[in-house]
Parts: structure tokens; sequence; C-alpha cells
């Protein structure tokens, strides 16, 4: 059955924003897509609101969409470019989901479109979860029982019959609140009765619990022809009760017989069949009860996922392009395996080393937030690692994490043990550990943590062997002890304190004794076929297989796990580096720990090295591969803190130098450099303790900002306005030492942000764009709304900023990219912050240009000066580049799945994601935004105003642009005032604390559309965060900034549905499209 | 902790540690890629002669059940990257460790696997000397030279039972959750021939209504017939089946009597008895995902395989066989059926034990056949 003639036109939908639960996977899922059917010969046509992806790169697809993906966006997109079929799922559930709205306005309909992948029928079968039951009650599998209910007589039956514990979750309610483990009959009446009460349509769902089972996914895909395969099995380390995603996962399974994984590998097939999934991808997950063996099916998704994406890293077998391809009609054994090429894709992979994926959570950054794990998805990020034995790969996804913490010099409290096992929790893992070297047995940690005994005895035999070299000498370590100890995982730094010396030493030694890694392939096969693809991995096993090429080859180090502030950026700028390498002529090496990424793709770079990004393991690859140069500047702050120590071990690093990256963030020295370039910056000064950091503030004046140096994403910033938050702050910031003082700057309230990137050869500059933030300075730049062109700066300003970024750039000797922030106050530009490396919106810039910025930025790191690049820069080497429309960047944030936390925006980065809208005016562009945001702007109704003292004069013309655009307003007693005497129509809408029907009541009865609610300085109390907690839960929008409010009148006054426009980047930038054809310089 | 050493016959070492029995012993060193299912490997018959490696690294985890095994351990040694110290699965009733320990077979762990099997893979399957005490590594090496080569072999007569036995038992479910059809009631009789063969395979046929007589691998024609069989089927075994020409013989003289339906070494008897050819492959096939095409049907199925030789598909083309079935991987002859007569028979394992399911469609396939048979003779 051959690739299909019918179809010439195919749209992709993406999965927009990068949110918890769904993330950069979708953009390696759809790139490979994308890619796979442009190589067969069809027109690709792409929607997806992330600007951030590579997908969304103009020579990936034929037609690119940077629009929101709603059924009114898609339809119009659809109707422009009448694509013969819509490919759905790759684009994780969110394409999923557009697909079938689409289908169901019947707009596939309208315009001839035919649903590829999965069909509506097969998506509902699966996603419906009485559907999904009674399938699989058809042939036979069993599921959790469940029952939804209406009333607790109901419930009370339910559990008679299926016994407890039992797993409540209500109906509908954000971030599964109201939801939880009843574990007896008063339990179930108080979880039901909450759930009931909170649930919008009054109904719970009651499912038999199997916590403690053992959980597995099995990645299956089929072919038109009924080929069917099983990809990747996958046990999960934790058992049933944590989010897969939020679980330790090892690939292959491990403690199944092979009658147990055959039996489940049937179910998998039959499960597939049963739901019709024609081609492609699926995810089915089981539980086991390893009492038993008893199976029952928890679910299955019928399109690819993170689990696929994983599993393809995992195998090497790369699942979204196969999966593309068979929408397409090929079938498996028409497909050759990219890795072996002699073998075809029609196999199932077998590997011979251990995968071992840990997920990466952050709450940290969301005071307020239980840090307990359950079943829903908490983690941000997740790192993978490949090792020949579990305990090797455990080993090194761990060191993969970078959470700045080591297992031997965390403190852990013993009395917390049995609470930190029995509640699954981010630091579970750690506290098994400790327990172990604190002499608790297995069966013991086992009982609290129903952690299977297998993966449980690994952990202990790595303690034991910790513990066994603790007292030892360096020359005690002999050749067998070493190899062993490198075998099983343990890293030099691990080693080198258990013997106390220095981790150069321990390296030093363990070399001279022989003791070296080398490096294995990822090949499908374990090695019964020839591989042609350098995919590699560390061990310490007996022979190198890297085969190092002898060609002119550059080492790109990427950003590791995604975190809030470091993310898929990064990644797209790691990835372009590759691309960019290739054009100029050279080998590319990609080193790269996350499986979620497009880095991580083999087909990315000409060798990729799955590995953890410390300085241990980068040396290793550079030993082996001795790269011409090393790249630092795109994978974010991770490969910047290698960056020197990479240096002094004799890796030479291409474009800015190490040195002046850091001399950026040293304050003393770049205040010395601003003061030679006359360049202002707030008055500032550091601290080591708390009295100084007091008086400092003091002597600046309040407000003042304080942070510690050396973060990425604002961790830990703040701004205080009394010397009392200074002092709190102090206390519980331990980040602070003499050579990591605590940096303190004046505060500019008020003031307007703007980013700004920047090209530079260290001579010429250009910048690349001018950013102006939507939101005032105070909100982290990350998640600040912000709009190319600027809006409000004026000619000076703007000429000050290009000024300003020159002297800079020349002064720091930057070669490739940088970004600058400035803060704009009163007519006057200070330099906020300066970061010589490539920055969050490069990706943004890149696509609103039409310029690829890192490509121009690695031929600079190349040695290349800017007027040798002038081809791929429309011929514009100075100034600033031309935008042709308005393009608003707008971050996502996820409030929704940490119940509890005030969503007010603040220094501290927290938002996951970004989006673009495009528009012919700024209005329309914010609109857009918004709505691929996930917080679009009401059409109609009442916006209410709660806004501080300071901000009212600013609101009453807010409110007047609302009141123009046909809204009615409401607002506290205060701001209601202010309103009144400037003519407004207003209400005057109650405080929580003041009496009933407060704003918060009126909200829940759906009578407020919109809330525009801003504070006094970070103090928030418990009033104004009800306000704001009760607008995510009824999903109002809530805009806490007057800036953003008065954008978000703009749009509304913008009639961008007007009729609903789309353009395509090909088309935005195709005056270009002439001079920037041809990559060779 | 006593040092394990693999010696192959072209010089090279491999160093481990040892586990199972304490010994030394010789053969064939093979390697077999299933991710799952060590136990059913080590108690194939088909690999008596052989030294084993398991690509998957991590051996032990799930322990032994008695259930599982598909005769007594046959293999000679086994090669692997890490043994489990402890056993997890409630239906295990015995660790690997000391499984292997009582049947006196010695374990290499801590190997480097892999860079055995691209020495296997580059090289051919090699003959090789495994000691679990330590020793000279050269002296192993002159062992593993001096150790009998596979070609040539009649090991089916060494693994096959001395005495007719009678089967009846069905497949038994590994959880109660299996989607398993009840036992048919019995309705053919089969004479099993043991070249070496797997109870699953027992099981199977067993499961699906036959009441089987397995008899020795040197039985006569003569003495099959007159058990009246409404089917005979051929199994899988150990060594070259050129030797089996004794074997052979009977079958040409049984063809066109029952339905005939052979599996791995049963298949390359019945092409011997078809006039056709078998050789050896430079490293085999072992594992349980190789793709075959099953060109009646164009369905590709996942298969578990174990052989280190083949049917030669070119020695059969003057002959009235229909080759049905193709390796996807090499091209290499996976199943061939007679156009007139009932006879068929697959180089790969239907019963799987270890290995995917996707062909168990074959055992119904000869009840059909024999059921057919049955009809028409009436």
């Amino acid at each position: 059955m051959p690739r299909r003639d019918d179809i010439k036109r195919i749209l992709i939908v993406g999965s927009g924003p990068i949110v918890i639960g769904q993330a950069c996977e979708f953009d390696y899922s759809g790139t490979q897509a994308c890619k796979a059917l442009r190589a067969d010969g069809y027109e690709v046509i792409l929607i997806n609101s992330n600007p951030a992806t590579i997908m969304t790169d103009p020579e990936l697809a034929d037609r690119t969409y940077v629009e929101p993906l709603t059924v009114e966006f898609a339809e119009e997109v659809i109707r422009k470019e009448r694509p013969d079929a819509l490919l759905s799922t790759v684009g994780g559930q969110t394409g999923l989901n557009l697909a079938v709205s689409l289908a169901e306005a019947g707009v596939l309909e309208k315009y001839n479109v035919e649903l590829i992948g999965a069909k509506i029928e097969s998506i509902k079968k699966a996603e419906d979860r009485l559907l999904f039951k009674d399938a699989m009650r058809k042939i036979g599998l069993d599921t959790p029982q469940s029952q939804l209910c209406v009333n607790v007589e109901t419930g009370e039956e339910f559990a008679k019959k299926v016994g407890y514990p039992l797993i409540l979750r209500p109906s509908f309610t954000m971030g599964g609140s109201g939801g939880g483990i009843a574990y007896n009959h008063e339990e179930l009446i108080d979880i039901l009765t909450r759930g009931i009460d909170l649930s919008p349509v009054g109904e719970v769902l009651i499912e038999e619990s199997v916590l403690g089972w053992k959980e597995y996914e099995l990645e299956v895909m089929r072919d038109l022809a009924d080929n069917a395969i099983i990809i990747c099995s996958i046990e999960n380390f934790d058992p049933m009760g944590v989010h897969t995603g939020d679980s330790i996962t090892v690939a292959p399974a491990q403690t199944l017989t092979d009658r147990e994984y055959q039996m489940m590998r049937n179910a998998a097939l039959a499960c597939l069949r049963e739901i019709g999934v024609e081609t492609g991808g699926s995810n089915v997950q089981f539980a086991i009860n390893p009492e038993n063996g008893k199976m029952v099916i928890v679910e299955m998704n019928p399109r690819v996922s993170r689990s696929s994406a994983l599993a393809s890293k995992a195998t090497g077998f790369p699942i979204a392009k196969i999966a593309a391809k068979l929408s397409v009609g090929y079938r498996l054994d028409e497909i050759p395996n990219d890795i072996t090429l002699k073998t075809p894709a029609c196999f199932e992979p077998t590997i011979d080393y251990v995968v071992t994926k840990v997920p990466r959570w952050q709450f940290e950054k969301f005071p307020g937030a239980e840090a307990v794990l359950g079943t829903q998805m908490k983690s941000v990020g997740e790192v993978m690692a490949i090792g020949r034995t579990f305990k090797q790969s455990l080993g090194k996804a761990l060191r993969s994490l970078e959470t700045g913490k080591s297992s031997t010099t965390e403190v852990y409290d013993e009395a917390l043990i049995p609470k930190k096992l029995i509640t699954p929790n981010p630091d579970r893992l750690q506290y098994i550990r400790f327990a172990f070297r604190k002499g608790w047995t297995i069966e013991r940690v086992q009982e609290m943590t129903s952690i299977d005994p297998w993966f449980l005895t690994q952990v202990k035999q790595t303690i034991d062997l910790e513990e066994s070299l603790a007292g030892k000498k360096l020359e005690d370590l002999d050749q067998v002890t070493l190899r062993q100890a490198k075998r099983d995982g343990l890293s030099d730094k691990v080693l080198a304190r258990a013997v106390n010396v220095t981790p150069n030493e321990l390296r030093d030694h363990r070399k001279s004794l022989g003791v070296e890694a080398v490096f294995n392939r990822v090949d499908t096969c374990a090695a019964e076929f020839e591989s042609f693809t350098p995919y590699l991995y560390s061990s310490y096993e007996s022979e190198c297989e890297a085969e190092p090429s002898d060609k002119k080859k550059i080492m790109i180090l990427g950003s590791g796990p995604n975190r809030i502030g470091q993310g898929i950026e990064f990644d797209y700028c790691c990835c372009h580096a590759a691309y960019a390498l290739n054009d100029f002529g050279m080998e590319s090496i990609m080193v790269n720990c996350n499986p979620e990424t497009v880095s991580t793709d083999y087909d990315t770079s000409d060798r990729l090295y799955f590995e953890p990004l410390t300085l241990e393991e980068v040396l290793n690859i550079f030993d082996t591969e001795k790269p011409d140069g090393a790249i630092v500047q795109f994978g974010g702050q991770t490969p910047l803190n290698l960056a020197l120590p990479l240096k002094k071990n004799g890796v030479p690093i291409i474009g800015t130098a190490p040195e002046n990256i850091d001399l950026a963030e040293d304050r003393k020295l770049f205040g010395k450099l601003l003061e030679e370039l006359d360049i202002p910056s707030p008055e500032n000064g550091t601290a080591t303790s708390i009295e100084e950091a007091c008086s400092v503030a003091r002597s600046l004046g309040f407000p003042v900002l304080v942070r510690p140096s050396y973060v990425l994403g604002g961790r830990a910033m703040v701004i205080a306005y009394e010397e009392e938050t200074v002092r709190r702050y102090m206390q519980e910031a331990t980040l602070f030492s003499q050579e990591r003082p605590v940096l303190i700057d004046r505060f500019l309230e008020d003031a307007t942000e703007v980013d700004v990137d920047a090209l530079s050869d260290t001579e010429n500059v250009l910048i690349a764009g001018i950013m102006e933030h939507i939101e005032e300075a105070g909100v982290h730049s990350g998640d600040s709304s912000c709009v190319l062109p600027p809006i409000t700066l004026t000619a000076e300003e703007r000429a000050t900023i290009e000024d300003y970024t020159v002297k800079l750039a020349r002064a720091l000797n930057v070669i490739g990219l940088m970004n600058i922030q400035y803060a704009i106050k009163d007519g006057k530009v200070y330099v906020i912050e300066v970061n010589p490396r490539g920055s969050r919106t490069v990706p943004y810039v890149s696509k609103a240009t039409g310029i690829p910025l890192p490509k121009v930025a690695v031929g600079l790191m190349l040695g290349k000066k800017l007027p040798e690049l002038a081809n791929l820069l429309n011929g514009q080497t100075s100034g600033v580049l031309p935008v042709p429309k308005f393009f608003v960047k707008s971050p996502v944030f996820p409030f929704n799945k940490f119940p509890g936390v005030d969503p007010v925006l603040g220094p501290e980065m927290r938002s996951t994601g970004e989006v673009m809208g495009v528009g012919e005016s700024f209005g329309e562009a914010f609109a857009k935004a918004q709505l691929s945001a996930g917080t679009p702007l009401p059409e109609k109704g009442t916006v209410f105003f709660s806004v501080s003292q300071r901000h009212k004069a600013a609101a009453v013309e807010v409110a007047r642009k609302f009141a123009a655009a046909g809204f009615s307003l409401a607002a506290t007693r205060g701001t209601a005032q202010a309103m009144k005497a400037a003519g407004l129509q207003v209400k005057v809408v109650f405080k929580v604390n003041e009496g009933r029907p407060n704003a918060v009541d009126l909200m829940k009865a759906g009578q407020l559309q919109l809330v525009v609610y801003t504070t006094n300085g970070a103090l928030s109390f418990s009033d104004e965060q009800a306000i704001r907690r009760s607008a995510i839960t009824s999903r109002v929008p809530c805009i806490t900034t007057l800036s953003g409010a008065k954008a978000a009148a703009e749009a509304l006054l913008s009639g961008y549905r007007d009729p609903v426009k789309v353009w395509s980047l090909q088309e935005i930038h195709q005056a270009d499209a002439s001079h920037t054809t041809g990559a060779s310089v | 902790m006593d040092q394990a050493i693999l010696a192959l016959e072209d010089g090279s070492i491999f160093e481990g540690k040892g586990f199972g029995a304490r010994g030394v012993r010789v053969g064939e060193v093979v390697f077999n890629t299933s991710l799952t299912g060590y136990q059913e490997i080590a108690t194939d018959p088909s690999y008596c002669g052989q030294i084993v490696v398991l690509t998957a690294p991590q051996i032990g985890n799930y322990g032994t059940s008695s259930l599982d095994s598909q005769s007594r351990p046959w293999i000679e040694g086994l090669i692997i990257r890490e043994i489990s110290p402890l056993t997890s699965n409630w239906r295990s009733d015995q660790d690997a460790d000391a499984f292997l320990k009582n049947a006196g077979i010695p374990v290499g762990s801590a190997m480097d696997t892999r860079a055995l099997v691209r020495r296997l893979r580059s090289r051919g399957v090699m003959r090789g000397a495994l000691s679990s005490q330590g020793g000279n590594p050269q002296e192993l090496v002159e062992l593993a030279r001096k150790s009998p080569s596979m070609a040539g072999l009649d090991l089916a007569t060494r693994v096959s039972t001395k005495e007719r036995y009678p089967w009846t038992e069905g497949v038994p479910a590994c959880s109660p959750s299996e989607l398993l059809a009840a036992q048919e009631a019995a309705k053919f009789n089969v004479v099993a021939f043991d070249y070496g063969i797997k109870r699953d395979i027992l099981r199977q046929l067993a499961h699906r209504g036959c009441t089987l007589t397995v008899v020795p691998s040197n039985t006569s024609a003569e003495d099959v017939l007159a058990l009246k069989p409404d089917g005979i089927f051929l199994s899988n075994g150990p060594g070259d089946p050129e030797p089996l020409e004794y074997q052979a013989a009977q079958v040409r003289k049984m063809m066109g009597k029952a339905p005939i339906f052979g599996i791995c070494l049963g298949h390359q008897v019945l092409g011997l008895a078809l006039g056709g050819k078998t050789y050896k492959l430079k490293f085999g096939h072992r594992g349980g995902n190789h793709p075959v095409l099953n060109k009646r049907t164009g369905k590709v199925e996942i298969t578990a395989q174990n052989h280190g030789f083949a049917v030669d598909p070119d020695s059969l083309s003057s002959t009235d066989i229909d080759l049905t079935h193709v390796n996807l991987n090499d091209q290499t002859l996976e199943g061939i059926a007679h156009r007139s007569l009932p006879v068929f028979s697959v180089q790969y394992h239907p019963e799987a034990a270890p290995g995917p399911h996707d062909s168990h469609y074959l055992f119904d396939d000869f009840i059909q056949m024999m059921s057919n048979y049955k009809e028409g003779a009436r």
C-alpha cells in the first residue's frame, strides 16, 4: 500500500504554548512530521501559536501560521489554504482537540478536508471514559471500576461494592481541585460532598484504587494493513498513584516475565484495534497488581505523546516520523529503519542498555502549593539518561537534573523519612537513598513506598557502594574498584568527595589507571546490525563505538531539562546552531539530556551525544571527538556555567569569551564598565549580610529590587517596599556568600521595560529587535507580554537604546548574540541587565523579522564579520531590523496546576511557555496573543476594577476605553469614586472583607467577565489573593497590571474578529524571500 | 567473587564475574536479543551445545518459575551484563542464579556483552570456553579451539526423549487477567517428533484439542503411522540439520499419509525431505523481534527466532513447494508449504516462549489442516 497520491496538501496542527503536561515533545513530533511529509513531496501547512518551536520555522513547512489554535482561526487557515487532509495526531491533546472541534463544527466537511492519523470515532472512543470502558470490556480487558456520582448515596453504594481506598475526581474543576483519596466512609462522605459542591456540573467520578500497583506503558504503532508493533515498554519506578509525567520511568520494563509482557503486548494490540487507530502511534497504560498479576488497562492515547517522544529517544525509533508516513498510506514494512538502513521499520526495537527518565519539578516557584505528587502532573521538564545498567542510567539521570543539590551535601532529616516515603513528592528518591544510608531495609522502604523491590535493590546497591568508599584514600581506589564505581554510575565528583580530592585529581587518577569512558551506540537492535547513525551514550565498557570523523567540527552544549526560564527557546537556538554549522560546512555535535527536544533527535545534528551536561561528561566527549570549538551561548545558563571550567580544561569556546560573559554578571566590574561608557543603570549595591542589605536598601531608597547573583528566570527575586521585606528576604535566602553576594537595585517604579536582542562581531552591531514590554518594570521579562515593534517609545529613546546597545556589544567584545534589558522612566534609559548570549526571545524575534538569528550568530562565532553574512540579513548589517507587522509575545502560566498559589505577576518568572499574535495593529496582535495564551478577552459584559491608589488616575483612562468598547464597569469603592468623578457609569462592588455579595461572589455567579486588579508593590493581602484565585477557578481573565489592562482595551477596540485575519510567515516575509535564499556564505 | 572468563576461538577474551555453577564449559557462542524470557531461552533444547549471550542487560530480575521452563536447562553457559541479586515477581519460585547453579550451568556476569555481540556479528559465531572460576585465559582459548564445531553435529538425538510419552496439558494462564480461550476437548491424535521440543509447542497443540504422543527423534515412519495419527509434528531442536538424514527419510515416507507441520529444525528436516539443502548463517537469528512477511496474507508478523541454519530457497525451486514466509531483515526463507499435500513448516517459533504471539495462528492452521484432512478421508 504505497503513498497516497490523492492528497497533496496536508494541514498539521501543533500543540501551542509549552504548558505543564504538554511541552516541547510536540515540537519534536511536529517537526518530524513536517520533515517526513515534505520529504515525500507533500505540501505542508502548519498552524501553531508557539513561536519558540522549530516546527514554526518557515523552512519546515510550505505555509506556517503562528495563529491561535481555535476553530475560528483554523477555519480561516483552511479556507485560505484548502488542504486535502489534516494530520491530528502530532500536536498533543491540543492538536487532537482542535481537530475534533473542527470536525464537529462542520469545517472539515465544508472544505472537504480528510482527517488522517486518527478518525473522529477512534478519538472519541479513546478519550471518553465510558466509551473506552465499554470498548475494553468488549475485548475482555479490565479497567478500574468507576462510577459517576451526582449524590452521596450513589457513592456509598459503589464503595460497598468495591471497597476502599477510592479515588474521587470532581468533573471539570481546574487543577483537579476538590479531588482526593478516601480511605474510609467518613473521608468518602467528606470529599464527595465537597467535590459535588465544587464541580460546576455537580458530578464526581469515583474510581477503584489501583494505588501501589506496578505501572507500565507500551508504545504501539499500526499501519493501514493492520501490521502492529510495540516500539518500547516502559516501567514506572513510582507505582500507580503518581502521574506518569511525574514518575521516574525506566525502559525497557524490568520486572515482567515474558509471559506477562506478552499478555500486556497482546492487550495493547487488541486495544489499538478495538479503538480503531488505523495508522500511527498510540500509547497504552497498564497497571499490574504485584500480588497476583491482575492487570487493568488505565488509558490509551490515540496520538503521539510525551511517552512516545521518550520511547523514540530511548530506542532510536522515530515514532512521529513513521506515524506521519503511515498516515499517508505507507506500510511499516515499506519504510526503512533509519539507523540500520538495511532492515525495515516493521520490527520491534530491542535495546541493550537501560533508559531512565527523571522529572524536574519547580515547586519552589509556587509558594503556597503543596509539594506532593498525585494524579495531576506538576513537573515542568525531564531528563533522560542511558546507561548499560539501571544503576548507571539512574546515576547519570540524577546528575542531568541540575537541581544544584547533591545527595551527599544536602541535609536530610531522619524524622521526615516516613512522611517523605509514604506521600510521593519530588524528594522521595533522595529520601529513599537517605533511608538506605541510615540502614533502612528494602522491605521497610517498600512497605512505605510500594516501589518494586528490584528498583529499591538497585538504589541500595549504589548507596552501599558509596558507603564502602568512605574513608578511603585516592590511592586505595584501584582499577577494579574505580571501574565498578563508574559502571554503577558514580560521578567523579562523588568519588572525589569520598576520598577527599578534587574531581580533577580523581579524573587524572582514574585516567592514569585506564578507566575511561567509552561511547556506545543507540541502534534499535542491540548491535545485531551495523549502525549508521552516531547516536551515542557513554559507558565504562571495553570498546568505543564513537568513530569520530576528521572533519572540522563544533560541539553544541544544549540546555538540559526544561525549567521555567530555560526552556524550548534555548533548544530552538541549539537546533539552529546545528543546522547552521552544516550550512557553513562544519560537522555538528550535539550534547543534551532532554528527551523532549528537537535537539536530541538524531536527525538534527551530525552526531548526538545523549549525556548529562556536567563538566565530567562534556570533557569525556571532548576527549573523544576533539572538536574545533564549543558553543555555549545558546543553551541558557546550563552551558554558561560550564564555560570557564571547560576553557580551563582546554576546550576552545567559540563566540564571546567566557570571561566577558562573566564580566556582565559581575556587579562591580560591570558597574565600572557602565560608568566608563557613561551608560546609566539604576543605583545599586551588593550585600553579604542582613544588616548590610538593609543599609544598602536605605541608602538607595525604597522600593528596591533584591536578588541573588547568577540566576536565570528570576529565581528568588523580590521587590521590597520597606526594610522588613529586605530583612525577611535575607533571612530566608541562603544563596548569598562572599563570592555570590545579594544584588540590590533601586527599583524603577512604573518604568517601561524593553528587551533588546542584537548580533555583534565586536565591531559591527545589528539590533535584531527592540521589544517593548506591555507590563511595567518589576514583572519578570519572561512573564511580560511584549511587542515588536515598540509602540510607545520616542525616537530619542530608541536612538539611545541603539547607541547603548552598540557601545555595550563592542565593550564586551560580543561575538554572536546578546540580550540587554532596559528600563525607561521619565524619558531616561537605564540598563538593567546585559546577557552576552542567546536569549529567550531569539525565536520570537527570528519569526517576527524573518531573519534566522542563531544562524547568523553561528556565522559570527565561526569568525565571519556581519557584512560577510549580509545575504542572511537582507543586506542589512547595522541599525535595527524592520518588522512588517505587529508581533505580540505573551506568556502562559501554570497557575491552574497549583491551586492555592497567588497568580500575581512579579519579578520571579513563573510562565512555562509563550505564544505569538500577529496583527496589523497592536490591538489585533495582542488580542490574538491572549486568545492563544488561553486567556481570551471577553466580547462583552462587565469589567471589574480594583487598583491601588497610585494607579487610580490611569485606571480611569483604561476604564473609559472599556466603556467605549461597550463594557459595563464595576469597581471597589475607592476606584469607583475616581471613575465616577471622571463621569463614568460604574457599579460599586464589595471587597471580600467588606460584606456580601462581594467580588468573588459575583465572579462565581458569572457577573464579571474581566478583572483588573493591581496591588501596591509586592505585598498581596489575602483579600486580593482570594479575588485572583477565584478569577482562575471561575476562568475569568485577571489582569494584574494597568498597562496590561490598557492593552486589553485596545485589543477589544481593534475589532480583530471582524473579520478574522491570518497570515503565514512566508507571506509576511515574502518581500525578503528573494534575499534570504542561499544559505552558504 | 570468582572471576568469569570467556575465551573465543579467535583469541579474544572477555572478563566478568562468575555466577551459577562453578566450572568450565565449551560451546558455540551465540547471542539472543530478546528483552524478556531468559528462563525460556536457558531451557530451550535448541540451545544445546551453545553458550548464550543475552543482549538485555539486566537478567534475573523476575527469577524463574517452574511453569515457564521449556524443558530442563540445556545451554552450556550464559553470558550477561548484570545479574540481579534479588527476585521480584509473584510467579517466581526460584531465583535465577540458584536455578542455573542447580542445573550445573556457569554464568559470566558483568561482561561487556555489547562488544561481544559486535564481534560475533562481524566475524560470525565462534566456539568459546566459559569459566566461572577464573583460570588461564590462553588455556581457555585452546579449549575453545579444540571443541567440536557445530557444523555436522547431530545434537537432536542427544536432546531427544528416549521413550515416547503422552502430552495433554494446555497453556496455563499467567495472570487472572490473561485472555485465554478454554482448552478444546481432545479431537486429534498428533505424533510429535522430539528433536528437542519445547514444552510450549506441546501446550499450544494440546490447548487446541490435540492429544499428543511425543516420540524419540529416531522413530521410524512405520512406527509413527502405526499410531494412526491425525497429524504429525516435527519439532524444533539444536544443531546442524544435515546429519539428520534418517529423520528426513522418515518424513519423506510420511508425506501425504497425514498432515505434517514443522517448526525450526523440523522445518529444516522437512526441507531436506523435500530435496532441499541447508546452510549455516553467519550469526543466526536469535531474538523476539524478527519481522516475517506472510506472503499469502501480505501481513508482517513479529516473530521469535532461534536458528543458526536455514533452508536454501533456491534448492527448493524445482519442487512442488510454495515459499510462504520470508524474513524482512535479510530475506531468508521462513516458511514453506506443499502445493498439493497437507505439509507446511516455518523456520521461526510460533509458540514464542519467549516472544510475541503474532504467529499462534499457525497452530490453528495445523488444526484446520487436520480437520480438513479428516473430512476428506471420510
